[in-house]
């Protein structure tokens, strides 16, 4: 941030010296035209192809075939909208996608926090690779652990539910968000424990009571990064879609796309729109904590 | 003081049920898997143990060596375009824009958080050809050119991901090494401009060695996630044109889930996770000798 206020700071300066002539001025104007043609086509290439998709989600088929791809849609009509909720088990979809990722969300940051609490502030032999231990689930791919898991939960005979995706995400959230919630706790003065303690609190009490609250903002940060991990996966959603009604979104859409072929565009449209604008209200809400906590999570992973 | 916070019985408290779901569904699975890449079969036809053979299997049978090839050339291309990508982003918003980029970097970023088969799906339809052309191929047909079916040829799915990805994740890593440049300090670079340096040459002198730390991250991050490339291919092209695209993590899946080679399958698992590890060693390996230099 220091970077930032001390280039803005600077800028005056320099501004105050071309003020010699127009013909530096217009220099300055046109020294800055390369720099606005760069963007605009920058926010064309990322933004056009969104609205391409939303513009074309209201479309009817009619138009698909006799409008260039280009064209506005002649009405807003939500036909479609309404069709892929029927018809393709859109809402369905969503419904799964929710009751896994919300509980396994909750489930890995409480998880998380607590154990960045034990590893990090709490002193003991061994939490050295212990952490290690779990640190070294970040690099292995979700490949490794699908066909013991599957056979896991088969035998246990819970492979007909939303169980074995609730446990498995859980259990791959955990090392990223273990490793971040004890680098956040790093960052806490130790003191502020220690006169808890002082003052007579228990460790456990003290995690409680001042270890949660101070991880607030972390909890969310990193809740963020892991809904939108779980929310959209797709090899761990698959594997244990055994049943069609069990399928989240992505299972959803990928089917709805095999399923209409070339043939529904105007269904296939809406049902990607609806992702991209439900994301869209979510990130203009909350794009600086989710910005920081995808960054954090690579940077230090 | 320490003794309180050696209490046995918080940390047990605190740690057992992490360690209990991380060690049943993640320790267990990888060794479990571990073993089973020596075996043959899956659960309803019974194991048998084989030794080595499904590794000698693996560097003899073509579409495993074929998907090898496509998951590292992905990993490398991507890596490359995504981490060179990036740095011009974070450079244009450091020096060029300043305090104008805040807008820039958010909207760049905001494909990220999509899920990559909706992703797909946009794309897919984006470079449709027929009688719902998409508009890459309007473009195309504007500049005189006949339609391309890029999703017909193996080069063209490939081209397609590639870009799909890039326009997915560029923003991703501008505003990781965004925040790695600003944490340069200022004065550094102004003593270097006070010294002559400018444009190309402060940034390759001054700014790139300064980044460097940050660019290696970015690197090994974006290694680690594209040597794992499953959704983006699958769901793009179904790894076709025939299996011409599948990745490593899709032949893994259909062999399987698809064909029940469970043994095998694990073999191909355990293959994708050393490579992830080998080039994870590989990238800091060469940061460090060239730092000694």
């Amino acid at each position: 941030m220091s970077a930032t206020q001390n280039l803005i700071q600077a800028e005056p300066v320099s501004r105050k010296l071309p003020r010699r002539g127009a013909s530096r001025r217009a220099k300055r104007i046109l020294r800055r035209i390369p720099v606005w043609l760069s963007v605009t086509v920058l926010l064309v290439v990322v933004l056009y192809p969104m609205l391409w998709m939303i513009l074309g989600s209201f479309k009817t088929q009619g138009e698909f075939f006799a409008n260039p791809t280009w064209a506005l849609p002649e009405s807003l009509n939500f036909a479609n909208y309404i069709e892929a909720f029927t018809r393709g088990n859109i809402a369905l979809n969503y419904r799964n996608s929710l009751i896994v990722t919300v509980p396994s969300v909750v489930l890995i940051i409480f998880l998380g926090v607590a154990a960045g609490y034990a590893l990090e502030v709490m002193v003991w032999k061994g939490r050295r690779p212990t952490l290690l231990l779990i640190m070294a689930g970040i690099m292995v791919p979700g490949q490794m652990i699908l066909v013991p898991l599957f056979t896991a939960y088969f035998k246990i005979g819970i492979t007909d539910s939303l169980l074995p995706m609730i446990l498995t995400y859980t259990a791959m959230g955990i090392p990223l968000t273990t490793f971040l919630m004890a680098a956040y706790f790093r960052s806490v003065p130790r003191e502020l424990f220690e006169a808890a303690t002082m003052d007579g609190s228990s460790p456990l009490r003290s995690f409680f009571v001042i270890g949660i609250p101070m991880m607030k903002n972390a909890m969310l940060t990193i809740g963020l990064v892991q809904f939108f991990s779980v929310f959209n996966d797709l090899l761990i959603a698959l594997t244990f879609t055994t049943r069609p009604d069990l399928a989240t979104i992505q299972v959803g859409l990928l089917s709805l796309s095999d399923q209409y072929g070339g043939t529904n565009y105007g269904a296939l449209f809406a049902a990607v729109s609806i992702n991209i604008v439900a994301l869209l209200i979510v990130f203009i809400f909350l794009n600086k904590k989710i910005m920081a906590g995808m960054a954090a999570g690579s940077v230090k992973g | 003081m320490s003794r309180v916070f050696g209490d046995r019985k918080t940390v047990l408290i605190l740690l057992v049920p992490v360690l209990a779901v991380y060690g049943l569904l993640k320790v267990v699975p990888v060794l479990w898997s571990l073993g089973l890449s020596f075996f043959e079969g899956n659960t309803l036809r019974g194991f048998e143990f084989v030794g080595l053979d499904n590794f000698t299997t693996f560097f003899t049978d073509g579409p495993a060596l074929h998907a090898l090839w496509v998951t590292v050339y992905f990993a490398v291309v991507m890596t490359a375009a995504q981490v060179v990508m990036g740095y011009l982003l974070a450079l244009m918003y450091v020096f060029v824009l300043r305090k104008g980029s805040a807008f820039l970097r958010t909207a760049v970023f905001f494909p990220m958080v999509l899920p990559t088969v909706a992703v797909a799906m946009l794309f897919k339809s984006f470079v449709a050809v027929g009688d719902n052309q998409g508009p890459v191929n309007d473009v195309i047909n504007f500049f005189g050119g006949d339609s391309v079916e890029f999703l017909a040829t193996t080069s063209g799915t490939m081209t397609v991901a590639i870009l799909m990805t890039l326009w997915t994740s560029m923003g991703f890593y501008a505003v990781l090494l965004y925040t790695g440049l600003l944490d340069i300090p200022d004065e550094v670079i102004e003593s270097a401009r006070i010294d002559g340096a400018s444009g190309l040459r402060l940034v390759r002198h001054i700014v790139l060695p300064l980044s460097a730390p940050i660019l290696l991250s970015s690197i090994i991050f974006s290694f680690n996630s594209t040597l794992k490339v499953f959704d983006s291919l699958l769901a793009l092209n179904n790894g076709g044109p025939g299996t011409s695209t599948s990745p490593l993590t899709l032949y893994m899946y259909r062999t399987a889930f698809e064909y029940a080679e469970y043994g095998y399958g694990s073999t191909i698992a355990l293959v994708l996770t050393l490579l992830c590890l080998v080039f994870t060693v590989t990238v800091f390996r060469s940061s460090a000798k060239r730092t000694e230099d």
